[in-house]
């Protein structure tokens, strides 16, 4: 027998009460919707990137580099450790050996008290991060998978700080920083006008520190390949400056660094004498360090370097002493605003690789939006009109479930916060198409059952039992291939799967208990001897 | 009101006389597809190949020469540009640069230089070769995965059989979506991958819905001759099949047409999927079980009431 149960009816209202009034923000400005009481929802749909406009850029630590980094400072560590010790311990040929650190002792005595200063460098973790080995008189250490993947993971978590801090900087709104895998990040800013500067930006390292300038040795002569450098000297390229070949002027620089970047507090963007220079403050230690530096070497250029790049070395005129300075350099308004910026962000721990660039300008995703709206409510007339002239007045209650469908997908996006992308739109536009399937399998069933002279209720009545499997099965392969494109598809494919499994779920919804409701309410008001089918 | 039909009540038509027209037919079209794709090859976008992609807006009409010859002069290999939807908007395509990310930021900073701030970009993409790499490999993987699960779950409702049949049907329409775009020389992207993904689920869809009264069928007229009950359970199916497919393509079309430029590829693959499904649900899924000994596996349909109840119970 036809019959609707009563909570069946108070959970179609519900729900329909609750879709009506969670899909409402999204057709108010965004300063109404949140202007809207507290009882009522006022999320609005999440719109993606490529709706919005903003940069997508993902983002990947230079593995190599940070562990390379890591052996170094294992080297100055160890040295430091073995110098300490009493009695001295003596040792030589101490470097990075391939992926590992190694050393060689003088005497065999020292070997305990050598390993045990190796061991005090471990981090404290269940695992051992250092793997120690003895050959004889020498002595290798290498990072354990776990060293190397902790080594990593700090790796990026301070990456991901500095990048957040960078951003910020720029006063974006509302940018997304997470971290993707073992190394990756993933950086999503909303509405920019600059990409390239964001990039620029984020790919600088940002490391610098503060060098003396070899004087006895010119750089033409210890620069070059064939050319012998003095020991504990390198040569770096000028940022700007170039040469009549318009090849970079190097300078020979001493290795060791003065003065780092990490003693950095503040800086600033400023003008000198109508030039745009950056002007720095440092902590108290770097200001001790730079101000005995300055004193001694009154006279001597000091080399301002940058990532590994000279960006100017002025001669130092008097001792520098309040932990105040400026870099001066061919600086435009810009450049030195960026520079100040990256230098009171910090310096990344390892250079950052951009991956991929998905960026798409606000004009574009204004433009989509307008074409996916217009796609949408053509593709729903469309329809609408189609299913009436095919199934008359039962059509016309299939057209109310689609119109209330669709106001359940925008419910259901707002109420998860899930982000309409452009495929999005298209995986809604293909629900409305598909989502009429189950009231035609349901109605051709119904109309078959009829022919078959049945009732029309007890037509109605197998017409819907016998269909129900079928939509089911259906469904369910339709939402195999959904979880999958989530599973795998990156970015806006993702927002395709989204809107296909919630079109598909609410379309199941108001297929089964909507206009099931509605023909059953007929049914019961008009007892007709025929169906109009 | 007079309701319109697509197919008349009662429609007998012998479908199953096409099935070996249409075998070969549909076997002459996945060959040429696959000779297709292996000679031809698919114009991939710079999704999977890796690469730069640029959409400029120019004020008045685009110069494409002056464009072209700004660009060309960089030297960054083979830089194609397309008109975009109108003749304001300019599409430009920059192959993978030679070298690792690094080359590819500098060669959009290089063509951004060129083009300079009278345009407006209304999108900048670029994929490097590691993504690239990773996101055919995410493609693939989701198609197989796909295949199969959709290949275990007909399994698990149906029989084997039905499973088969139906995973037949869906490389077909597979096959046949990336032949198509390799004949036309469309782009092949991720957009495309998630059509194939959707094209999947909706041909199987379609399948399932004949396959169910397919089994029906079998229950009900034990004495049928197969070859007779799969032309009954197509011919009364078939009006819910063009319905679905009518309405599916009514919305698809609107997509096609005004959804905007992005989205053209995504909805042509999907119109094409619809129409190619809908035909193998018909011609090659249901008829295929004919070749599979469907009626001798004793499981689907017992000799006796028993196994019917029993069958009945199972299927409950």
């Amino acid at each position: 027998m036809v019959y609707f149960a009563k909570w069946k009816i108070v959970l179609v209202a519900i729900v329909c009460v609750l879709g009506i009034a969670s899909a409402f923000p999204n057709f108010l400005s965004e300063e109404d919707a949140t202007a809207l009481p507290g009882f009522l929802p006022n999320k609005q749909i999440n719109l993606g990137l490529d709706l919005q406009g903003g940069s997508h850029l993902l983002l990947e630590v230079d593995v190599a580099s940070v562990l390379l980094q890591r052996r170094e400072g294992m080297v100055d560590s160890i040295r430091d450790g073995l110098r300490r010790g009493t009695p001295r311990i003596g040792y030589r040929r101490l470097g990075v050996r391939g992926e590992c650190v190694g050393f060689d002792l003088l005497r065999e005595e020292d070997l305990d008290p050598a390993r045990r200063i190796v061991r005090d460098l471990e981090s404290n973790t269940f695992d051992p991060t250092l793997d120690i080995t003895t050959d004889g008189l020498s002595i290798t250490v290498c990072a354990t998978e776990t060293g190397s993947r902790e080594a990593v993971s700090s790796a990026v978590q301070q990456s991901i700080e500095i990048v957040r801090r960078r951003i910020d900087e720029l006063g974006t709104r509302e940018p997304t920083i997470q971290r993707q895998g073992a190394d990756r990040i993933l950086v999503q800013v909303p509405g920019l006008d600059d990409p390239e500067r964001l990039k620029a930006l984020i790919g600088t390292t940002a490391k610098m520190t503060f060098h003396l300038v070899d004087q006895s040795n010119s750089a033409a002569a210890s620069c070059g390949p064939g050319r012998r450098r003095p020991p504990g000297t390198v040569c770096l390229p000028s940022v700007e400056d170039r040469d009549v070949n318009n090849e970079p002027i190097m300078y020979l620089v001493k290795r060791r660094v003065m003065v780092d970047g990490e003693n950095l507090v503040d800086a600033q963007a400023t003008f000198q004498d109508g030039q745009a220079v950056v002007s720095f403050r440092f902590d108290a230690v770097g200001a001790r360090r730079f101000g005995d530096v300055t004193r001694q070497n009154v006279g001597q250029p000091f080399a301002i370097v940058l990532d590994k790049k000279v960006i100017s070395a002025p001669v130092i005129r008097e001792a520098i002493l309040g932990g105040n300075g400026i870099i001066s350099g061919n600086f435009t308004i810009k450049s030195a605003q960026d520079l100040s910026l990256l230098l009171r962000a910090g310096a990344l721990p390892a250079p950052l690789t951009v991956l991929e660039e998905r960026t798409v300008g606000a004009e574009l995703g204004a433009d989509s939006i307008a074409a996916g709206e217009f796609a949408s409510v053509l593709a729903v007339v469309l329809v609408i009109i189609f299913m009436a002239a095919a199934y008359g007045m039962f059509g016309i209650m299939a057209d109310i479930a689609l119109v209330l469908n669709i106001i359940l997908i925008t419910a259901v996006l707002s109420m998860l916060q899930a982000t309409l992308t452009l495929p999005g739109i298209a995986g809604i536009v293909l629900t409305i198409g598909m989502a009429v399937d189950a009231n035609v399998l349901i109605f051709e069933r119904i109309r078959e059952e009829a022919r078959n002279g049945r009732t029309p209720i007890s037509a109605v009545d197998s017409g819907y039992s016998r269909a129900l499997t079928t939509i089911i099965d259906a469904n369910i392969t339709t939402l195999i291939a959904a979880v999958l494109l989530f599973q795998f598809g990156s970015g806006p494919i993702k927002g395709f799967a989204v809107t296909l499994a919630i079109g598909l779920l609410t379309s199941m919804f108001t297929a089964i208990m909507v206009t099931r409701m509605m023909v059953v309410v007929w049914l019961h008001r008009r007892r007709p001897k025929k169906l109009p089918l | 009101m007079r309701l319109i039909s697509l197919v008349p009540v009662n429609t007998k038509i012998d479908f199953m006389r096409f099935r070996k027209v249409a075998a070969i037919l549909s076997l002459v079209l996945c060959v040429a597809s696959a000779g297709l794709f292996g000679v031809k090859g698919l114009n991939f976008g710079i999704d999977f190949r890796g690469g730069i992609l640029i959409e400029i807006r120019t004020e008045g009409p685009a110069n494409m020469s002056q464009l072209r010859s700004n660009l060309s002069g960089l030297g960054l290999g083979e830089v194609q540009l397309q008109e975009f939807g109108q003749p304001t908007d300019v599409l430009i395509r920059i192959e993978r640069q030679p070298g690792g990310e690094k080359a590819q930021l500098e060669a959009v900073e290089k063509a951004k230089n060129a083009l300079g701030d009278k345009v407006d970009y209304r999108r900048t993409e670029f994929v490097g070769p590691k993504v690239g790499g990773e996101l055919i490999e995410a493609g693939i993987t989701a198609v197989l995965l796909a295949l199969g699960a959709m290949l275990v779950y007909i399994w698990f409702r149906f029989e084997w059989q039905f499973g088969v049949g139906a995973v037949i049907a869906l490389l077909h329409d597979v096959i046949l979506t990336i032949g198509v775009f390799a004949l036309l020389g469309l782009e092949f992207n991720l957009s495309t991958v998630a059509a194939i993904l959707t094209i999947a689920g909706y041909s199987i869809n379609d399948t399932v819905v004949v396959y169910d009264r397919v089994r029906e069928n079998l229950r009900k007229f034990k004495q049928m001759p197969l070859y007779e009950l799969l032309n009954l359970s197509i011919n009364s199916t078939l009006s819910r099949t063009l319905l679905t497919s009518v309405t599916t393509l009514l919305a698809l079309l609107a997509l096609y047409l005004f959804g905007g430029e992005v989205l053209r590829g995504f909805s042509f693959a999907m119109i094409w999927g619809v129409i190619v499904g809908t035909y193998s649900s018909i011609f090659i899924a249901v008829p295929s079980l004919v070749y599979m000994n469907l009626r001798r596996s004793g499981l689907i349909v017992g000799e006796n009431d028993g196994d019917d109840a029993a069958e009945a119970g199972k299927s409950a």
